[in-house]
């Protein structure tokens, strides 16, 4: 990206309150988010939220994940103002913005179809919102030439909006939004309509936008990886309840329940039968855990775990026969058969022996990477 | 030489099956129209140029008579009897049209806001009336606003018609009946419009700080636009020339234009007054096409708008 644009030079544009124009990079005054207790029904059964406590920091990427119908999208519109809450309230960087409609918030949004306007140029639908606003011409050419350089849309600008690609409609979606310089960034799973490595390219691309104007940006999405590549913080939702909410490798390493365990991508999950201490039961077998927490069950992470060839004996270590090997390159996936339990296992293929299908090895944990949680 | 002589031949021949090609696609319609559009429409300019014959039909010599007639020149000198029918043509035209598209623009949008399967009945239900026959509705109308019903008693009631005046005959009723008969032909294409819309445009439009009239004026208005002037065009050219409605529930000051030439040939009155009428009536309407296609292009945006 060209270092002539720096954010303070958007910001400098800036009216009303957020910015000094002599202020940094860094010195972007971003705005949190507060919910308290937002509840949202549709029609007689659909719980759509149900009570939402959430507090968004000033600048953070934070990202709403959960599977469909699980409200995160309503739980975005509620922040546009497209959708009202049937109870609780919302404040942006401390105002109470609950009553206000949306043409009256400082918030925009990616939507997930983009949502341009077919019947506009390319550089209509940039200056749309500042049209809007009031802007005087002049000023709004300004804008729209300075973002269309900060998002590097080159050309694109002349073209016609029938004829742009997805990922060229993702980019003016995004820079029709960062044009008015809004508190707050809603982006409604805005990389789901692209395919895997254009997907990835913009996952980067979107981080280093967020990054460099220090804006907080409220980001929806199905994919978890694309959640921990991104935030800065997760919420994980379920029927309209928020499950968990931490940094990436905190809701990954230490899921709180079985939902949000699952969610992250993680099947390696036992009931614990019994518990004398540390030691816990497991259909695995008896394992050490240290400071795994009291829950009922256990959290095996694929990466945590050993193979050693043979039968070894010793503690954490438990016989098992290769049933499946994926190999990936850098890293493989077994599939491990313990008794009648199966085990996944992610080993780095850095200078070690390859088990084989059929292989009998000794799988080996450490008892500081054991994690309870509750059903 | 042998060889480039083969060449012009083939392609003789080729020419040849591509006209006969051309021939057997074309011919059916294009004698179509020859024989109910241009012979039809020849003849009655023809008519409207010669002169009127004893028992109303056209005779020579030729002569400007009927539109010297049709312009209230009579044997008793200027009467603006003529004029009035035209401007109460076009008003009404103008009045019915601008409701219509006021009426149409919910119900449009609300039917495209419903759930799918509920659409075409929906649908169905805006355009079933029409499958009646026209007369027969209008003359329900003539039940519905004659003296001494519910509606007429309560217009009298409040004061805006005199006492056991009815309703109807009168130019309000012509100007109902225009619009319940036209509002289908709104309601469909603008349907069309609105379906082919994404909802999301219009949060996107609020989201970047529209207003819900804005919104509607710089978001789904110049989408809808096509839909509306093809609905006008629907609308207004056959209002324009009706007939049945202000014969049936005009009386004797609501004659429009359609009466006014119907009159001319029926009772064998004076064919050529009529077929002057007629090209009148068909100047008028280009012109009003040629004016909205200049309107569509401005708020169109300068874009095309095809009609």
């Amino acid at each position: 990206m060209s270092d002539t644009i720096t954010a303070a030079d958007i910001e400098s544009r800036a009216e009303g309150s957020t910015a000094s124009p002599e202020q940094g990079d860094s010195a972007r005054q971003a705005s949190s988010i507060e919910m308290q207790g937002l509840h949202k029904r549709f029609g007689r059964d659909t719980v759509a939220l149900d009570g939402v406590d959430l507090t968004i920091e000033p600048g953070e990427f934070f990202t709403l994940l959960g599977p469909s119908g699980c409200g995160k999208t309503t739980l975005l519109r509620i922040l546009a103002g497209l959708e009202e809450a049937d109870d609780g309230r919302l404040a942006i960087g401390g105002k109470d913005i609950t009553e206000v409609p949306p043409h009256k918030r400082s918030v925009n949004t990616v939507f997930q179809s983009y949502a341009l306007f077919p019947h506009l140029s390319v550089r209509e639908n940039l200056a749309f919102g500042l049209k809007m606003r009031g802007l005087p011409p002049e000023e709004r050419e300004a804008r729209v030439a300075k973002i269309a350089e900060f998002i590097k849309l080159g050309d694109l600008v002349d073209r016609p909006v029938d004829q742009l690609s997805g990922g060229q409609r993702q980019r003016i979606a995004l820079a029709r939004a960062l044009v008015n310089e809004p508190d707050v960034l809603l982006l409604d799973e805005p990389l789901s309509a692209l395919d895997a490595g254009l997907r990835s390219q913009l996952q980067v691309e979107l981080l280093r936008v967020q990054k460099r104007l220090g804006m907080t940006f409220v980001f929806v999405t199905h994919d978890q990886q694309e959640a921990m590549v991104m935030s800065d913080r997760i919420a994980v939702l379920n029927g309209g309840v928020i499950q968990q909410v931490g940094p990436p490798r905190e809701v990954y390493e230490h899921p709180v329940n079985a939902f949000v365990a699952r969610f992250m991508g993680h099947d390696n999950l036992y009931p614990v039968t019994a518990r004398h201490g540390a030691r816990l039961t497991t259909p695995l077998g008896e394992l050490t855990a240290e400071g795994a927490g009291e829950g009922g069950l256990l959290l095996i992470r694929p990466e945590t775990l050993d193979l050693l060839p043979g039968e070894v004996a010793g503690d954490n270590h438990l016989p098992a026969v290769v049933s499946e090997r994926l190999y990936r390159g850098s890293h493989a996936e077994y599939r491990l058969e313990i008794g009648s339990s199966t085990l996944q296992a992610t080993l780095n293929n850095r200078g070690r022996h390859l088990p084989e299908v059929g292989e009998r090895v000794t799988v080996s944990v450490a008892p500081e990477d054991l994690v309870t949680l509750s059903e | 030489m042998a060889y480039t002589g083969v060449t012009p031949s083939a392609r003789s021949r080729g020419m040849v099956r591509e006209a006969r090609h051309l021939l057997f696609t074309v011919a059916p319609g294009a004698t179509w129209i020859v024989i109910f559009l241009v012979l039809p429409s020849a003849y009655l300019m023809a008519v409207a140029f010669m002169s009127n014959g004893p028992y109303g039909l056209p005779e020579m010599p030729l002569s400007l008579e009927s539109f010297r007639r049709l312009a209230g020149f009579g044997f008793l000198g200027w009467s603006p009897g003529n004029l009035y029918t035209l401007l109460r043509s076009l008003w009404q035209t103008v009045v019915s049209t601008g409701l219509v598209v006021v009426i149409a623009y919910p119900i449009a949008y609300y039917i495209s806001t419903c759930r799918a399967r509920w659409r075409p009945i929906m649908l169905l239900l805006v355009v079933v009336p029409s499958w009646t026959n026209q007369v027969i509705r209008t003359f329900g109308w003539m039940n519905l606003l004659a003296p001494a019903t519910p509606l007429s008693e309560l217009a009298e009631a409040l004061g805006l018609i005199n006492a056991n005046m009815g309703l109807y005959p009168s130019n309000f009723a012509v100007t109902l009946g225009l619009v319940y008969n036209f509002l289908p032909f709104m309601v469909l294409p603008l349907y069309a419009a609105f379906e082919k819309l994404d909802a999301a445009q219009v949060e996107a439009a609020q989201d970047l700080f529209a207003s819900p009239v804005r919104a509607f004026r710089h978001a789904v208005f110049p989408q809808t636009l096509p839909g509306l002037l093809a609905g006008i065009v629907l609308v207004a050219i056959p209002a324009f020339g009706m007939y049945v409605i202000p014969e049936l529930l005009g009386g004797g000051k609501g004659m429009m234009l359609g009466n006014l030439v119907a009159n001319q040939f029926a009772g064998g009155a004076n064919w050529p007054l009529g077929a002057a009428g007629a090209i009148l009536m068909l100047i008028a309407t280009f012109i009003g096409l040629f004016a909205m296609r200049r309107i569509g292009k401005r708020l169109g945006g300068g874009e095309e708008v095809v009609i």
